[in-house]
């Protein structure tokens, strides 16, 4: 068991209470869950810039002077520090050199993901708390997912919560366990992927950032993991610009979607939904199973 | 006037609002009726989801849900009437023994699971699983139901007045199954039957009590099972 949620709005209006709606949603499933808590939040993307979000089991000394550490690579680099996490924003074309630069210098510093928008944060705890300790409530943003988890299938560490991120602005939470996750993983290590868990769902980020790299787009990559990953699943993704569905043919797993003129919100349950605005009237449903839902922000623009 | 002041308490609804009132209050009262006890209308507000609403009840109570619910609702009645006025979560009506329940909007995955008697209404959809390991229930849905419904159903009815999922009746013993739209396919040992009249008599008996109008018994199918799989015989191992 585990608590997903995710949230993709469709009135822009809504974009400042983000991290307010998809907390509240977080914190109502903390039964389905207790061992950690992880959000992921789009926020408006600013041309020419990347964020990386980074962590450290201990952010005194490897956060200390990162600022100054990474000025020589990219002048325009900037730090928030946000307890454990660190958001560092760069200029685009050096987010690269920066990661080289982080890597080298502070080993023990974890990305959390990186890209144009998106910005993670994960710890062991309650939701509850971990929305707090990173001010989750106060963000704003176009989309976002959340998950709360009961391990099942790898320690309980920051790096085993969800979501996971494998590439750019891409992130995944699960509910389920998958049981093709070794040997999936040695064929993706196989084309180069990297990974820094023993975790199943991690694997699942990384099979979908893998088929995007060859050129599919979310809902088609989805569409293959249908065949190509064995085990329960519930998956919510999130992409850029983009926000997808899907559950395993056995649809064990429970899931409910709602959709008003304003959103489109999932939930492990309908609980986690109920203080949405207008979900009175919402258009409530179970998504079918074996069946890929997909929203982008930029195609239906 | 004494005697109608009396009766008007008597009958007096007991609201239970859970926004601001634990789920185990409502519960306990309900598993607080004695037999013969005339205060039986109960009514609940804002479930919001939550869960094991009204589980339990075992006296000819009624309880009308405003609003949606999550796991377990009604779980275990015995003779109790409840309508939920909104959309159920998993294993609506699971275990039923007798009784009535009713959903007005859609109910999740094993609705009605290994009920024993009673009749479960869902006038929406229904997801999988929809009256697994079924022993006796009686299940209408007025829209369609999702794959494995009825597997290994062993007595009782399910009528469907909209489609059937992948795998309808799969392993199933005894429980009769009437689908008055596709079935997208049948299960392991589950066939389709004749519809004799005794089957269109039964059929009409069990929409009424449903409350279902307009539908003839005769645009259903009836599928049940072929009675090949109820003991192992290693001729059939293709079928497990």
């Amino acid at each position: 068991m585990c608590g997903i949620v995710g949230l993709f709005l469709k009135d822009k209006s809504l974009e400042p209470k983000l991290g307010a709606m998809l907390s509240d949603m977080l914190v109502i499933m903390t039964d389905r869950g207790p061992d950690s808590a992880g959000i992921a939040i789009y926020g408006a993307p600013s041309d020419g810039r990347a964020k990386i979000t980074v962590q450290s089991a201990a952010p005194a000394t490897d956060f200390a002077g990162l600022a100054k550490l990474l000025k020589p690579v990219d002048a325009s680099v900037s730090v928030e520090l946000k307890s454990t996490h660190a958001v560092i924003e760069t200029a685009a074309d050096q987010a690269g050199a920066v990661r080289e630069l982080l890597a080298k210098e502070r080993p023990e510093i974890r990305v959390m993901g990186s890209g144009d928008s998106v910005e993670i944060y994960k710890e062991v705890g309650l939701p509850k708390d971990v929305v707090s300790r990173f001010g989750i409530r106060e963000m704003a943003g176009t989309h976002g997912i959340g998950h709360t988890r009961m391990a099942t299938e790898s320690a309980v560490t920051t790096l085993g919560a969800h979501p996971f991120s494998t590439g750019a602005d891409q992130c995944l939470v699960h509910n389920g366990s998958l049981s093709n996750h070794n040997n999936l993983r040695r064929e993706l290590l196989r084309e180069g992927m990297t990974f820094e868990t023993q975790n199943d769902s991690e694997v699942a980020a990384a099979y979908l950032t893998a088929e995007m790299a060859k050129g599919k787009d979310l809902g088609q990559a989805l569409t293959s993991a249908l065949d190509d990953l064995d085990g329960f699943f519930t998956f919510v993704v999130g992409t850029k610009s983009g926000f997808g569905v899907v559950r395993d043919p056995i649809a064990c797993k429970p899931a409910v979607m709602a959709e008003t003129d304003q959103y489109i919100a999932f939930g492990s349950e309908y609980r986690a939904l109920v203080n949405l605005p207008g979900i009175e009237d919402a258009r409530v449903w179970e998504p079918e199973p074996a069946t890929v839902y997909f929203w982008d922000h930029e195609k239906a623009a | 006037m004494n005697v109608s002041v009396q009766r008007e308490s008597l009958e007096a609804m007991r609201v239970f609002d859970l926004a601001t009132t634990p789920l185990r209050e409502l519960n306990s009262a309900l598993h607080a009726i004695a037999p013969g006890t005339n205060d039986t209308n109960f009514e609940v507000v804002n479930p919001r989801g939550s869960h094991s609403v009204a589980v339990g009840i075992d006296q000819p109570v009624t309880v009308d849900v405003r609003g949606s619910v999550g796991y377990y609702c009604a779980g275990m009645n015995d003779g109790g009437s409840v309508t939920v006025h909104g959309s159920a979560g998993p294993g609506i009506a699971e275990n039923m023994m007798s009784g009535t329940v009713v959903i007005e909007g859609d109910a999740s995955q094993y609705a009605g699971a290994t009920g024993r008697g009673g009749l479960l209404v869902i006038k929406g959809n229904a997801a999988s699983r929809c009256g697994i390991s079924m022993k006796g229930i009686d299940i209408v849905v007025h829209g369609n139901i999702g794959h494995m419904s009825a597997f290994m159903g062993q007595s009782g009815h399910l009528v469907v007045l909209g489609n059937a999922g992948d795998a309808l009746g799969d392993s199933l013993y005894e429980a009769k199954l009437f689908v008055r739209g596709e079935v997208k396919s049948l299960g392991a040992d589950c066939v389709e039957k004749e519809m004799k009249p005794k089957h269109i008599k039964l059929l009409a008996e069990l929409l009424e009590k449903a409350g279902v109008t307009g539908v003839a018994p005769e645009e259903f199918k009836r599928y049940g099972s072929s009675r090949k799989l109820y003991n192992f015989n290693i001729d059939n191992a293709d079928a497990y």
